[in-house]
Parts: structure tokens; sequence; C-alpha cells
């Protein structure tokens, strides 16, 4: 049995004085897609960047395939798809231009792109079906053809993890639709692929397995199991089952940017939550 | 006399040669920094370093030394001063960059005011174009040469920091050395304007180019040739009208970037003022027609 994908053991971060994650442990397998879930300041991003080595852990340490991040990074296995608030949309490069980015890490001093490296950015273009839309400014293209764009780059850098940090953001049903089954693709070419969002919905169609993040790891197992609404409760601090919530699934956005929560304000049921204080 | 002679004219004199050798130097290296900083937000930090560079500048003058290495090394006080202040402190990043700069300059102020030979140090301070000596000549061009050599074949890199940082470190790349090397290669750039436009207006030439350019164009790779030919063209154009109206060379230089910002914000064809209020138009009497 060779090592899994991510080792996360005990992994504790703080920000000065706050908090981020408390000895949180993860497992995920190669090719498998883990769903994470978790409200702000529950240590998602956290958790991301300590995946990517971006912040050390106080304690505990994290191996990508039984290796340290340092090294998953050099090889150029990690790929990253940010958060679409995180981009300056208006940034003066074409899609091509971003897909091109993933090549970096294969190329010499300058980054001149060679052959190989053009028919890899050309490739990962059709693989999420944007060629047509290669020489488009990135921030002309629509919610969901700009998560597939980063998908792109992540195809092209020939990353065998993926980290999409809130893909579902932004993006309409039918992107969705067509992420998921592009994820999906990718998961069973042995890409291994942590998802960080607060779309409730789209997670039992996409993931194997699905995490309940609050600082810790409170629950880690199938979707269906660790997305019932008393399971949820613990990590959103709500008490869901008592609120007049008719739409079943229809869980708390916790970052009230979305239009969907039917719940109040999750932050003031859940005293105690720090606010992440990673972002600015 | 006609324009060639007007044109000419001003060229019979060495000291104006070399006056529009080293504009054109400066221009073209201060118009490709500028890409990135405007990207990435870093106006101020460009103002900041740019006057920070003063002291360093002075005490190599008073030791002897490169101004290039006074500069470097106040460039990096300027900016582990600048994040002390903001990472110890409640004070906010503008605040903490307004503080620090204007201090350092201030030291500058001082340390020519107690240096004898107080004319030379001056011109740091607003530009001595006409005044541009050989050796002057010749420390801005290898200078200008080698950060405009550097900029050109790390341009893939410092863009990729510019508009994604993390990406850059999830490939292995640090964006710590890389952001270093753009503040380095900021430092750098500033002495090579010091001489043309002074270090009050260095900043002016750190951010008009890329500005202007930004708005003409969607392609990054597009900016980096946009930038330096408007820079250049403007700062020679800047020179002759300094020369004919007999006016400060440094000032003007800036003047005529600026009306070439002005008139490309108005009419650049995407995203000029006139050009985005018409399309607007259109599409409202196209709208009230529809309907």
């Amino acid at each position: 049995m060779s090592s899994p994908a991510i080792l996360v053991e005990n992994v504790t971060v703080h920000y000065g004085e706050v908090l981020a994650l408390d000895a949180a442990s993860l497992t995920v397998e190669a090719a498998r897609i883990c769903g994470l879930v978790g409200m702000n300041g529950s240590g998602k991003s956290t958790l991301f960047k300590a995946i990517m080595g971006m912040v050390k852990p106080d304690a505990g340490r994290v191996l990508i395939n039984g290796e340290p991040p340092a090294k998953a990074r050099k090889r150029g296995g990690i790929g990253y798809v940010p958060q679409s608030e995180d981009v300056d949309w208006q940034f003066p490069l074409s899609v091509h231009d971003v897909v091109m980015m993933g090549r970096y890490g294969h190329q010499g001093f300058t980054r001149r792109p060679s052959r190989a490296d053009r028919d890899a950015v050309d490739l990962a273009l059709d693989r999420v079906e944007l060629s047509e839309f290669a020489n488009r400014q990135i921030g002309q293209l629509s919610g969901g053809q700009k998560k597939r764009a980063f998908v792109a780059r992540g195809i092209a850098q020939g990353a065998t993890m993926m980290l999409l940090d809130e893909p579902f953001a932004g993006v309409d049903k039918r992107s969705e639709a067509t992420i998921t089954r592009l994820l999906k693709e990718l998961a069973s070419d042995g890409c291994t692929i942590l998802v960080s969002t607060h779309d409730l919905h789209a997670l039992p169609q996409l993931c194997d397995e699905a995490v309940l993040l609050m600082r810790r790891v409170l629950m880690h197992g199938p979707p269906e199991v660790v997305l019932q609404p008393e399971h949820l409760a613990m990590a959103f601090g709500l008490d869901v089952l008592n609120r007049d919530v008719t739409g079943g699934p229809d869980l708390p956005d916790a970052s009230g940017l979305h239009d969907l929560p039917v719940i109040p304000d999750p932050g003031l049921a859940a005293p105690g939550v720090a606010k992440h204080p990673g972002r600015n | 006399m006609d324009l060639v002679d007007l044109l000419l004219e001003p060229l019979s004199y060495d000291f104006m040669v070399r006056a529009i050798v080293t504009t054109a130097l400066a221009a073209i290296v201060c118009a490709v920094l500028s890409c990135w900083l405007v990207l990435i937000g870093w106006s101020l930090m460009g103002d900041a370093v740019s006057h920070a560079v003063l002291p360093g500048v002075v005490l190599a003058y008073i030791v002897g030394a490169p101004f290039a290495l006074g500069a470097l090394v106040f460039a990096l006080i300027a900016v582990t001063l600048i994040g002390v202040v903001r990472n110890t402190s409640r004070v906010k990043e503008d605040a903490a960059i307004g503080i620090v700069f204007t201090s350092l300059f201030a030291l500058g102020l001082v340390l020519i005011s107690v240096t004898p030979s107080q004319t030379d140090l001056n011109h740091i301070i607003f530009g001595n174009l006409l005044g541009v000596s050989i050796p002057d000549l010749i420390q801005v061009l290898v200078l200008g040469v080698v950060t405009f050599a550097i900029l050109v074949l790390k341009r893939r890199d410092l863009t990729l920091y510019a508009f994604d940082p993390t990406h850059a470190h999830a490939i292995g790349l640090s964006p710590k050395r890389l952001g270093a090397l753009l503040l380095g290669l900021l430092a750098l750039t500033s002495v090579v304007a010091l001489q043309t436009v002074g270090v009050v207006l260095v900043v002016a030439m750190l951010i008009i180019p890329g500005a202007t350019a930004y708005l003409l164009t969607d392609r990054f790779s597009r900016m980096l040739v946009i930038a330096p030919v408007i820079s250049a063209v403007c700062s020679i154009a800047g020179i002759y009208f300094s020369y004919y109206l007999d006016t400060a060379s440094g000032a003007m230089v800036v003047l005529t970037q600026a009306a070439a910002f002005a008139v490309v914000y108005l009419f650049s064809p995407r995203q000029g003022l006139i050009g985005t209020r018409l399309a607007m138009a259109r599409r409202r009497k196209a709208a009230a027609l529809a309907a």
C-alpha cells in the first residue's frame, strides 16, 4: 500500500492569538474527491494553506504522497483553483496566458514556452471545453468558465492533486454540472481532489467523501452521512432541526455572501468562532 | 524654420543629446517596471521607495560609493521599516508607508544640507537633465540596461507573482523572492530616473506609463511594449518642449506623460471615457427603439 495522497496529522495553526486549526487530522487516498465543509473561520483556507505549505503548522505535519509539501510543489503536483474574489479579473491576461502559467514549473529560467508546453495548454483547454475562448481576456468569461480556466491550468501543470476553493460560488447550475463532470473525470484519471464549499447541494453528486471542519475535523465519511442535518448542526453551530426549514438540503450558507440562506446569521449562533484573519 | 530644423537644432548641443539619451533610457526602464506596479497596486510603494532612496544616494555620494548601492540599502531599510510598523502596530499600511518614506526623505534632505558641494545634490531632488555628465550617462546606461534585462528575462515570473502569488507558491516558486526582486529593481530604477526628473517626480515615470498602457490593451505582453514606447516618445517630446519654452525639463517630461495619459483616458477605444459613454448611449438608444 502506498502512502495516502494527502496526510494531515494533528496540524495546529495559530495566527497570532487566534487559533485557526486545532490538531486537525485528515487522510485522503489518491483519486478520491473530498469535500470540505465548514463555516467561515472553520479553518478551510488555513487547511488548504497548510497542505500547500503556505503556513507553517505550530504542531503536526503534512505529507503529500508521503513527501513534505515543498517537494510535492517542486514536482508540480499541486494544482490550485482560487476563490473568485481572490482573483483580479481585470488583469490583462488571456485564458491561454493563464493556463500557460501552469507550465512555468516545467520551463527554464525565462519560462519560454516550448512546443510541448503549447500542446499541453491546448489539450487542457480542449479538455475543459474552452478552446474557442483561448484568446479572451479572463474577465470576459462566465462564472463557470472562469473556474474551468483555472482547472485547465492545473491540468496543463500535470497536477496529481487539485485544491479548489469554493468552485461553485457564482456559478450557474449548468456550469456546476459541467465542473462536477470534469472533476470526476480527473479523479478517474488518478487526480486527488479537495474541494472547499458552502454549496451543500453540489456535494453528494460530486464527492466520494466529505469532511466537516470546525478548526478540527469533526467528521469524515460518505457525503450522505456527513451532510445529515444533525451533523451539520455541529459544524455550523446551529440547531438546524428545530428551525422552520422546509428545503431539506438547503443548508446554511455560512458566508452570508449568497442569497441562499434561510437561517439567520450563523455567526451569532456560534459564539467563540474565530474570524479568519488570514484574509486581507 | 521647418519641422526638421526644429527637431535638429537642439541636437547641435552635446548636453541636449546627453539629456535626450538619458531621458529615453530612464523612460523606457521606468515604463516597463510600471506595468507591474500598477497591476499589483504598488503605486504608493513606488512613491515610497523612490523617495526613501535619497539618504542612501547622499551617503553614497559622501563616501564615494556607487549611488545604486546606497539606494538599494535604503530601499531595503524602507521596505523593512514599513513592514515592521504595519505588522507590529495598528497603523494601516498606507499610513506606515507615508510615515517611513517622508521620514527617510527628510533625512536625505538634512544630509544634503550638511554636505558641502550642495549644488550637485540638489539636482537629485529636482533632476538636472541638462547637466548630465558623461559619467552620469554611463551610470544610467549600465543600471538601465541591467534592470531592463532582468525585467524582460523574468517578466513571466513577475507577471505570475502579480496575478496569482498562491499559484506561484503552489508550483514551487517563491513569491517572497519574486516580490523582493521587484522591489530591488524598483530601487535601481529610481536611481536611473533620479538623474532625469529627480526624486520628487520619479514616481510619475513609475506609474503613468503603465496606467496609460493598461487603458489601451487587454494583454500584458502588449502593455510591456506600449508603455515604454509611449513613455519614451513623451519624454523626448517633453525635452523639446522644455528647450523651446525654456521651462524645467524634468517637470516638462512628466507633464507630457500626463497629457498622453489624459488623451488615452478620454479616447481609448475600449476603456476611454468618451468611447464607453458613447457605447452606453448607443445601447440605451437601441433598447429604447426595441421597446
